[in-house]
């Protein structure tokens, strides 16, 4: 029967004389990724930072210096830019809860004043008070630690504890790559990219499983052989599913990063990022650190 | 492989339930003759999707609390006099009241009295200086959270009310937090009224115009740029003419803070309030002040119901308000004594009219004509039946999405699915040719079966739920790549073409199983922790999760295995 295939079925890598370089290359990236939080840092989007944000489309195609020069006598400091192209405007301002009203009103009438009542349409009208902001924040934290301990949780109950922190391990990694991109691309954190943070974070413990499964079951299977060969071949077997699986979801990924449109945007790109990252770092940290960890001796005795 | 033929049942049955299910969201044209046929439940689009407005509304319960304890300072010290002791201070903070009576006075006695005011009024320190002494009352913490709660909930009910009676179709209003609430209104399209007929304490007083009072010339010297002085003719309640003077101006800003800087100097028991004055004309507004007695002779909760009437000459649109007993009782009493004056009608402590009282008015009927549009008169009659807010409220969040923009997003939507769907099914048939074109099939099923799963729950379809759709489309097909590249081993070691579908199936599960399970995990975190469009994201992609154990793994055996046994297919491709 012939197969159309990537890989070739009797591929036979030494992935454990490589976890060193695999292992230097996730380093680097993770001190890059620190080093842009450190010196960039997160920007909090309004969902946790609270403010407020006006989505307007004008009738006529204006261009943005006009609309910055039409609110240019409104009394909160603003950031007007672009969106999706000509004509549609994000104008943002941070503003304290008890302002909110009041900058709506004054972003309108000016508005109104110089291009005309019914001119333009208000697409979209956010606005967060401190206090949902600090709520949010808090709940967002602790979303992303519970999940990965609830993580940690499950992979120690369904494999070796080496390997639950293997996983989370690689998860942190990924987590933090995809921080790091988050910083240095200038993306706003909101509710959509901590949704985005939470999947990666289920995602990457995916391909964690995978190859760890089939070491569980080759260890059943093939007893005596030494766990340096487990390991190698079990990442050579589950390879070309690692690949072909997170190619099918980049696919969709890239599909939405492409047609999804503006709020989507930027959620997929963060996606991307980490499902990248995620499929890496399980050859990269998590059974590496499983198997550096806990070395290869140990491991035989205790068989 | 006997026992198949249930197997196949089971997969054309649940196809049928499921696209019967499904379609109701594919029907807007369906002639409405065949329509019964169908069940009504629908994914519902979010707030984001259909265009709406979501507030969290927050209760200022401190305010409540301040209330009452001004409310028990009051009733202390009037009892506190009954009984002959001198009170020389009342003070009242949310947390704290504070009384002030002569050095010597007997502790125990005020004690018991504060009791009777009110139970768990206890006394939490004293201190004497200068012949007084000063006690302080707290309210136990318990008491304090039932005063808040019962706040929040008599605000909850109010604003159901009215929004009830502005008429949204299928609003939320739901408490959020302890001092919050979160307001729903899908496809509303005049959010600003929606507002503000929300954020109106509407609380209803009458008080009478202090007509005869000239305190307002002593101003006349320092009036401020842009206020003036103008006089009225009015009755007085001897059917004298007299010529009463009060405060005008275009800006309210400028008045306000004019009245609040002489504040000091308004005689006792007079209090100035504010009346905004229409001019259909030009379109403008201007304000005007009335000095009225501060005290209040009736309020709102006496009302029963208020209408929009229209009146038959201008068609003017004005209120009228039926009181309860009590009300038309009381409202009798105001009447009769004070024939002649001038009753203000004071929402929120803005004047609405001023109307001058005829003759005694029995029956408990009144009217509230002022200069306002229909809008405006319909909107003060919801806030006049749907009663007052306990507190005044603050908007926390406010995220509103217009109509286009949410059909926009649904067009992107749908063509980032269709593409992604269409990109992931080409590859997978390309790839794995008639085991891939199985996965595909698998991989349209579970669209169905979301959307089938959604509609049955009535489940909340939003702009990152559609992401998330996308998104499942591509992890779907990890189950099938996962077995299928488990057949493609199995093959190579020579096992028949069964025997590796056999294989493949069941030594797949396990890590099927184990990696479902982490994003079902992070998916249900997601959906505790998250606001409405977030939960949508976990929902569609746990609900694609679940689905794909079924279409997957069952389904895409069952056609394999169908395939291989009732067909002459000798082998599938892979």
């Amino acid at each position: 029967m012939k197969m159309l295939q990537f890989i070739p079925p009797n591929l036979d890598i030494k992935w454990t004389d490589k976890f060193p370089y695999f292992i230097g290359l996730s380093i680097l990236l993770i001190l890059i990724s620190l080093f842009s939080l450190g010196i960039k840092g997160l920007k909090y989007g309004l969902d946790f930072s609270g403010g407020a944000l006006l989505q307007v489309r004008t009738e006529k195609e204006i261009d943005i210096s006009e609309v910055r020069r039409a609110l240019n006598n409104v009394s909160f400091s603003l950031n007007i830019q672009n969106f999706e192209g000509k004509g549609e405007f994000i104008i943002k301002s941070e503003v304290p809860q008890e302002k909110l009203e009041n900058f709506k009103k004054e972003v309108m009438e000016s508005l109104e004043r110089t291009f005309g009542s019914g001119s333009f349409e208000i697409r979209r009208v956010e606005m967060v008070g401190p206090k949902v902001g600090r709520d949010l924040r808090r709940k967002g934290t602790f979303s992303v630690i519970s999940a990965v301990i609830a993580m940690l949780i499950y992979i120690t109950l369904r494999f070796e504890f080496r390997f639950g922190i293997g996983a989370i391990l690689a998860l942190v990694h990924d987590i933090f790559i995809s921080l790091g991109a988050i910083s240095i691309f200038n993306i706003p954190i909101d509710l959509v990219i901590l949704a985005a943070l939470l999947t990666i974070a289920g995602y990457s413990v995916n391909d964690t499983i995978i190859i760890c499964d089939r070491i569980r079951e080759m260890r059943r299977k093939e007893k005596g052989k030494p766990e340096k060969e487990v390991i190698n071949s079990a990442i050579n077997r589950t390879l070309s599913r690692t690949l072909l699986t997170v190619g099918t979801t980049l696919l969709a990924v890239i599909a939405l990063l492409i047609l999804g449109g503006g709020v989507i945007h930027d959620f997929a790109f963060v996606l991307l990022i980490g499902f990248i990252s995620g499929t890496y770092s399980s050859i990269s940290i998590a059974v590496p650190s499983a198997f550096y960890i806990f070395g290869e001796k140990e491991l035989k005795k205790k068989r | 492989m006997r026992g198949i033929n249930w197997k196949i049942w089971l997969v054309i049955i649940s196809v049928i339930i499921g696209v019967y299910l499904a379609l109701p969201n594919f029907l807007g044209e369906i002639p409405p003759e065949i329509r019964f046929l169908f069940l009504k439940k629908k994914v519902r689009l979010g707030l984001d999707l259909k265009g709406g407005t979501h507030f969290v509304i927050q209760v200022q319960s401190d305010k409540v609390l301040k209330e009452v304890m001004e409310r028990l300072g009051r009733s202390l010290s009037s009892k506190l006099e009954e009984e002959k002791i001198e009170v020389r201070e009342v003070k009242a903070s949310e947390t704290l009241l504070e009384i002030s009576v002569a050095a010597g006075s007997d502790i125990d006695v005020i004690s018991d009295i504060a009791r009777q005011v009110h139970s768990l009024l206890k006394i939490s320190s004293t201190s004497v200086s200068d012949e007084t002494l000063k006690i302080s009352f707290q309210l136990p913490p318990s008491e304090k959270t039932d005063i808040k709660t019962k706040a929040l909930e008599q605000a909850l009910e109010t604003i159901r009310n009215r929004i009830d009676q502005f008429g949204v179709v299928e609003p939320t209003i739901v408490k959020y937090g302890d001092d919050m609430i979160v307001v729903q209104l899908p496809g509303i399209k005049d959010t600003e009224r929606a507002k503000s007929l929300i954020k109106r304490t509407g609380l209803l007083e009458f008080k009478l115009v202090d007509d005869g009072n000239t305190f307002i010339e002593t101003l006349a010297d320092r009036l401020p740029e842009g206020i003036t002085i103008q006089y009225e003719e009015v009755q007085d309640e001897k059917g004298r003419l007299i010529h009463s003077p009060f405060l005008r101006s275009g800006s309210f800003t400028k008045l306000s803070k004019f009245i609040e800087s002489i504040k000091d100097e308004i005689p006792e028991g007079n209090e100035i309030l504010i009346e905004e004055i229409h001019h259909p004309e030009t379109g403008t507004k201007s304000y005007r002040t009335y000095l009225l007695k501060a005290e209040t002779l009736l309020k709102g909760d006496t009302i029963d119901d208020a209408r929009v009437r229209f009146d038959t000459q201008f068609g003017q649109p004005y209120v009228t308000l039926t009181f309860n007993s009590i009300g038309a009782k009381i409202f009798e009493e105001i009447t009769g004594k004070n024939v002649g004056r001038r009753l203000a009608i004071i929402l929120d402590g803005k004047v609405k009219s001023a109307p001058r009282i005829k003759t005694k008015i029995p029956g408990g009927k009144a009217i509230i004509e002022g200069r306002f549009t229909s809008e405006e008169a319909h909107d003060l009659a919801i806030t006049l039946r749907a009663g007052s807010l306990p507190a005044p409220i603050e908007i926390a969040e406010e995220r509103t999405v217009g109509p286009s923009l949410g059909a926009d997003s649904i067009r992107k939507g749908m063509i980032a699915t269709v593409v992604g769907g269409i990109l992931v099914i080409i590859f997978m048939a390309i790839y794995y040719k008639l085991s891939g074109i199985i996965a595909d099939l698998a991989l349209i099923l579970n669209l169905i079966f979301i959307i089938a799963i959604m509609s049955l729950f009535e489940a909340t379809l939003t702009l990152p739920g559609i992401a998330g759709l996308v998104l499942t489309l591509g992890m779907a097909v990890d189950a099938n790549v996962l077995i299928i590249e488990r057949i493609r081993e199995e093959l190579r070691t020579g096992k028949t073409v069964r025997a590796a579908f056999e294989a493949g199936y069941e030594r797949a599960f396990s890590a099927i199983f184990d990696s479902n399970v982490t994003t079902i995990v992070s998916a249900a975190i997601l959906f505790q922790f998250g606001t409405g469009p977030i939960k949508g994201f976990a929902v569609t992609l746990t609900v694609g999760i679940l689905v794909n154990f079924f279409t997957a793994v069952f389904v895409t055996r069952v056609i394999s295995d169908y395939l291989l046994t009732k067909t002459g297919l000798r082998e599938i491709s892979v």
